[in-house]
């Protein structure tokens, strides 16, 4: 829906742009903040500029991702593509910021742009286990190959200019091949900086999202065995009831917590007496990182990102002459 | 950037390399100032990545200068929901 808030749409109200009136009027509140994910509220902005920092969230905020294999050995069940790709989803836990893109072009990756990890594993049968067991984990030696086994290569100088980096991935327990023994998987691989536009392994953010507040007013007061079929209609914590002169009111507690089901429609007594509306300018976003930065972090990055696309545009007018 | 029209007032911004990301906001910062008679953005294909951003001022104001307004507009808003954001950030682990 768009917004209708323009100046000249309503006689009357005066709409033109007012960056004291905006500041005055939003807030960001931290709802809730753990370790990979963040829940925050953005009250006073608009739909555009809502949508604009998740787009920019999911697509724009660079990180690094294994984007070449290059394959010496590998003899296991899993073909070559099949794992580089596996290998490029693998979030590896390095500070893009310290990195620059890489070149177009440039086949070799030097140390300001590349990170190198090598995988290099082999299954063995094991020989003091018992002769008739068929458990996997006691007959052979690395039969799985977790992101653990990745270890990191530096290359060039990157041990002066990162002394106490320890780039790995983010996760060690992701499980990225079987082996049998005899199998051996030998593989370099080079890590760059990428974008999520290009290809969705560089997504920083396991999702980002975000809803409106919900907005529940009830029409009439509601009482008794109708309070009770309404607060069965919206998801628990929604509406309460209050016990009011002997008699049972309904009232609407959080709407927050609610999902909006539209249950209370299908109920004929109750459909009239409720009106189910958004509020038009409060966002509650959601964002849940995949490891590789906090999602305060990124959500600093994602705004900076849009300031640096005004700044190219704002650049390229004032030294472009327009004729 | 590539500009194209008849006359100073209505002007097609041809931006490269941009998608729904900047060109919603950027109208919406664009069409909240007063002058601007008419302003629009389309994608004119979904697989090249450039927008045609049209203003049209009211008046003899150079279609330029609501551009850079609302560019600069829309810099400003950033900037402000930055700083509310990371105040925000660090109050909520402060009162932890």
């Amino acid at each position: 829906v768009h917004t209708t808030d323009f100046p000249g749409n309503y006689p009357g109200y005066e709409d033109a742009w007012d960056q004291r009136r905006f500041e005055e009027a939003f807030r960001v509140d931290v709802i809730r903040e753990e370790e990979d994910t963040l829940e925050f509220d953005m009250v006073g902005i608009d739909a555009a500029i809502a949508n604009a920092f998740r787009r920019i969230l999911l697509a724009e905020v660079p990180t690094m991702a294994v984007e070449k294999v290059f394959v010496y050995n590998n003899t296991s069940i899993v073909q070559d593509e099949i794992l580089a790709h596996r290998l490029g989803l693998i979030p590896i836990r390095a500070d893009p910021r310290l990195f620059e893109y890489r070149n177009q072009g440039d086949q070799e990756g030097t140390e300001i742009d590349t990170l190198q990890f090598q995988l290099k594993i082999k299954c063995k049968r094991n020989p003091q286990a018992a002769k008739e067991s068929s458990d996997p984990d006691e007959l052979y030696f690395n039969h799985k190959v977790y992101s653990k086994h990745m270890t990191w290569v530096p290359l060039g100088n990157q041990t002066d200019l990162f002394p106490d980096a320890d780039f790995r991935p983010v996760h060690d327990d992701i499980l990225i091949a079987l082996l049998r023994p005899g199998q051996e998987i030998d593989v370099l691989m080079h890590c760059v900086k990428g974008i999520g536009k290009d290809h969705a392994k560089f997504s920083p953010v396991a999702t980002a999202s975000y809803r409106l507040l919900p907005d529940i007013t009830l029409l009439q007061p509601i009482e008794d065995e109708a309070a009770e079929t309404l607060q069965k209609c919206f998801s628990p914590g929604v509406i309460e009831i209050q016990n009011i002169n002997g008699k049972k009111v309904a009232r609407v507690a959080n709407a927050r917590l609610d999902t909006f089901s539209r249950e209370v429609f299908r109920h004929e007594s109750l459909k009239n007496l409720v009106r189910l509306a958004r509020v038009r300018n409060h966002y509650i976003f959601s964002v849940e990182s995949t490891g590789i930065l906090p999602p305060d972090v990124l959500v600093s990055e994602a705004i900076k990102i849009l300031m640096g696309k005004c700044q190219r545009f704002l650049n390229e007018l004032d030294s472009v002459p327009m004729e | 950037i590539q500009a194209d029209g008849t006359d100073g007032n209505c002007v097609t911004f041809v931006l490269h390399d941009e998608d729904h990301t900047l060109g919603n906001s950027l109208r919406y910062m664009v069409m909240k100032n007063p002058d601007v008679e008419f302003c629009g953005y389309c994608i004119t294909h979904p697989s090249e990545s450039k927008i045609n951003f049209r203003i049209q001022t009211r008046g003899a104001l150079p279609a330029v200068e609501p551009f850079r307004k609302g560019l600069k507009d829309l810099m400003g808003v950033c900037q402000h929901v930055l700083n509310t954001f990371e105040r925000s950030v660090k109050e909520f682990r402060a009162q932890k």
